[in-house]
């Protein structure tokens, strides 16, 4: 492998960013490869949009660099953005404009030539499902439409690096599941993407994961090893009156962690073969119902909260 | 820079303007409603100043100076009274800023003694309306004197001596008329193009900030100096559109004469446009708010051009510091430009001070401007 193909296409190093007393985002570090879907997890406030609009070169860092597609976005913005495409978070488009005219203004700032343009933004608005709405001025679109629009106008350009802050935010299903269709067929093409996102169902689609709380990232890592990396086994329990049950267990010897999941709750225990008499006993104690316990696979969401949970603990 | 760019922004917001027909309207048809309002109502001329006459004596003689104020064309009678303090009552109530009282004696005195007081008196809490008034006054009496001394010295068989007297021959040259409509007019056209073109723009870069549009557009690569010429373009074009409407509106609505050359005056309009809608863009790069840059665009455009733009008060006059700083009203310029090329016809050869002026001004507002719109959100 040559130097150039291993060098990443993104890389962020002790990057550091303050808004007046609040140390927004800290010492984050870290690299995404062509061909890589990168997540930002965490809830908000807890840096994502920052550090999405360092990468995009509109926000300066305070400290530290970030290299896109090799170019120093602190130095040389201008240049960084030739091959990188931003989506904020709330919807940047016109919508006095139709989709076309969206479109083709985007095309124009980046010079795509003409037929190069029609080409592609014809596949593109076939692959979100837009053909039959070129004429229709983008305020007039569904939430899921305009963020597609907003796909197809970051990606008309054919960038090497795509920057997506919480797309999918407001989205119907049908038009989510458009959404990553199109983001899995640019991974293939060896676009790297970074995306911030607040659900953690998306957040499992991802290649790799940086869970972010106060600006600092906790972990990164693959979804997978992230789950192994939880301590303890996960149980879940059905009952008709989760809160209750949570209560009788807050605090509890071996209980590590306890997350109300709508009908059920996740219980995380230090021992599975101990415990789940023991809690048995001490939910009959207090006449809590219960109707199944079993071992379950964790989610992002149970180790978002494992794993920051733990952090806190210390 | 990139050609295309611009070209694309420019599209861009010609739509945006297309699609709003409303603002269009405004943009298109404010400059004429302000041509009506400032056209007919700022006039320094006064005619008709309502006069009350207190006749005591009522004889020919004295009829025959009342008579000369209403031919003057100055005043109109508004009452005839017959007590001092009917005077002062019509002019309690503001029916007339203005009365003479003829003497019950007038004509016997001015028999005998060879002169004869006439007392004119004054609502002078209006002091500009007053000083003309007071000016009037005293040209209808003279015109009265030389009537009557004329006769009397007919009457009395002498040819009055002209030896040793200056005439004066006024000639007015370029208003022939005296007809301050005709002064007025280009300076309200400047201060109505310098007033809607900040206008215009102030709202450009603010609106892009205010939808939420600005975040994107400023991750692509295009330059400020190509987000600047893109969005000024369309709007250098609505500017020329009201201009023409001012212009046309003060020759062939409000009759100014128009001596000078159409390309001169088109130069010079296109120069003031691009300064006044570079002004308004530079505010609206700085102010993020559709309304307060609205507003501030208002207000530094308001004052200073009505004020010291020398469209109604004469620059001149002022102290000197006031008429330092007016140099520094861009305004002034084109007012002088559009009345040299209304009036006297003036070619680009003529106006070299005020073009280099406004050329300067263009020059430094389109560099600060050009630099102001940063790409970037802190």
């Amino acid at each position: 492998m040559t130097q150039e193909q291993t060098e990443p296409a993104v890389r962020a190093r002790g990057v550091n960013k303050r808004f007046g007393s609040v140390q927004a985002v800290q010492d984050v570090d870290f690299t995404v490869s062509s061909g890589e879907i990168f997540g930002l997890v965490g809830p908000d406030g807890a840096g994502k949009t920052t550090i999405m609009r360092m990468l995009a070169g509109v926000l300066r860092p305070d400290t530290g660099d970030i290299l896109v597609d090799r170019v120093d976005v602190a130095s040389d913005p201008e240049q960084a953005k030739l091959h990188l495409s931003y989506m904020p978070q709330r919807f940047g488009l016109y919508e006095d404009l139709t989709v076309a005219e969206n479109i083709f203004f985007y095309g124009e700032l980046f010079a795509v030539p003409r037929d190069e343009r029609i080409a592609r933004s014809q596949e593109l608005l076939e692959a979100a499902g837009l053909q039959a709405f070129r004429r229709r001025l983008a305020g007039q679109l569904s939430g899921g439409m305009k963020q597609k629009l907003g796909l197809v106008c970051a990606l008309i350009h054919t960038p090497r690096v795509l920057l997506l802050d919480e797309p999918t935010t407001g989205v119907d299903p049908v038009s989510r599941r458009d959404f990553w269709a199109i983001l899995y067929n640019l991974r293939e093409s060896g676009v790297a993407i970074v995306l911030s996102t607040a659900y953690m169902d998306e957040a499992e689609r991802c290649s790799r994961l940086a869970l972010l709380h106060e600006g600092v990232i906790r972990h990164c890592d693959t979804p997978a090893r992230l789950k192994q990396a939880m301590p303890g086994v996960l149980l879940a329990i059905t009952s008709a009156h989760p809160r209750l049950l949570r209560e009788a267990l807050a605090g509890k010897p071996g209980i590590l962690g306890i997350l109300l999941m709508g009908d059920r709750v996740h219980v995380r225990v230090d021992d599975d073969l101990h415990r789940i008499p023991e809690m048995l006993e001490l939910l009959a104690g207090q006449g809590v119902t219960q109707s199944d316990v079993t071992r379950t696979e964790p989610g992002i969401e149970d180790v978002f909260v494992a794993l920051l949970g733990r952090e806190e603990a210390v | 820079m990139n050609l295309r760019r611009c070209y694309a922004l420019a599209f861009k917001e010609t739509l945006q303007i297309w699609r709003d027909p409303r603002s269009l309207a405004v943009a298109l048809l404010m400059p004429l409603m302000q041509m009506g309002l400032l056209g007919y109502g700022v006039s320094l001329d006064i005619k008709h100043v309502p006069l009350c006459v207190y006749d005591q004596e009522n004889s020919q003689e004295s009829r025959a100076v009342v008579n000369r104020f209403v031919s003057s064309g100055w005043f109109s009678i508004s009452h005839n009274l017959d007590s001092q303090s009917a005077i002062r009552n019509a002019m309690d109530r503001g029916e007339c800023s203005a009365a003479i009282i003829v003497p019950v004696n007038f004509s016997r005195t001015l028999a005998v003694d060879g002169s004869a007081p006439v007392q004119a008196i004054f609502d002078a809490t209006d002091v500009n309306t007053t000083n003309i008034a007071l000016g009037y006054t005293q040209g209808v009496i003279a015109s009265a004197n030389a009537q009557i001394e004329a006769k009397w010295a007919a009457a009395h068989g002498i040819t009055p001596s002209r030896v040793g007297q200056v005439d004066l021959e006024p000639s007015t040259w370029f208003n022939e008329t005296l007809d301050s409509r005709n002064f007025i007019i280009p300076g309200v056209v400047a201060v109505i193009l310098a007033l809607v073109g900040a206008q215009l723009t102030s709202l450009t870069v603010s609106r892009e900030w205010e939808r939420g549009t600005m975040e994107q557009l400023i991750s692509t690569p295009v330059t400020s100096l190509e987000v600047m010429l893109g969005k000024l373009a369309p709007y250098f074009v609505i500017g020329l559109v009201d201009a023409a409407f001012c212009l046309a509106s003060s020759i062939f609505w409000f009759k100014v004469p128009f001596r000078g050359s159409f390309l001169t005056l088109f130069v010079t309009t296109a120069l003031f446009s691009v300064v006044v809608l570079g002004i308004g863009y530079l505010i609206s790069v700085r102010i993020r708010s559709q309304l307060g840059a609205s507003q501030i665009a208002l207000l530094v455009t308001m004052l200073p051009t009505t004020l010291l733009s020398g469209y109604t008060f004469p620059i001149d006059q002022m102290p000197a510091i006031i008429r330092a700083i007016s140099y520094i009203v861009y305004p002034r310029y084109y007012v002088t430009i559009l009345r040299s090329i209304f009036l006297k016809g003036s070619g680009l050869s003529n106006l070299w001070a005020p073009v280099l002026g406004l050329l300067t001004y263009a020059v430094i507002i389109l560099w600060l401007a050009s630099r102001a719109f940063r790409k970037r959100l802190d």
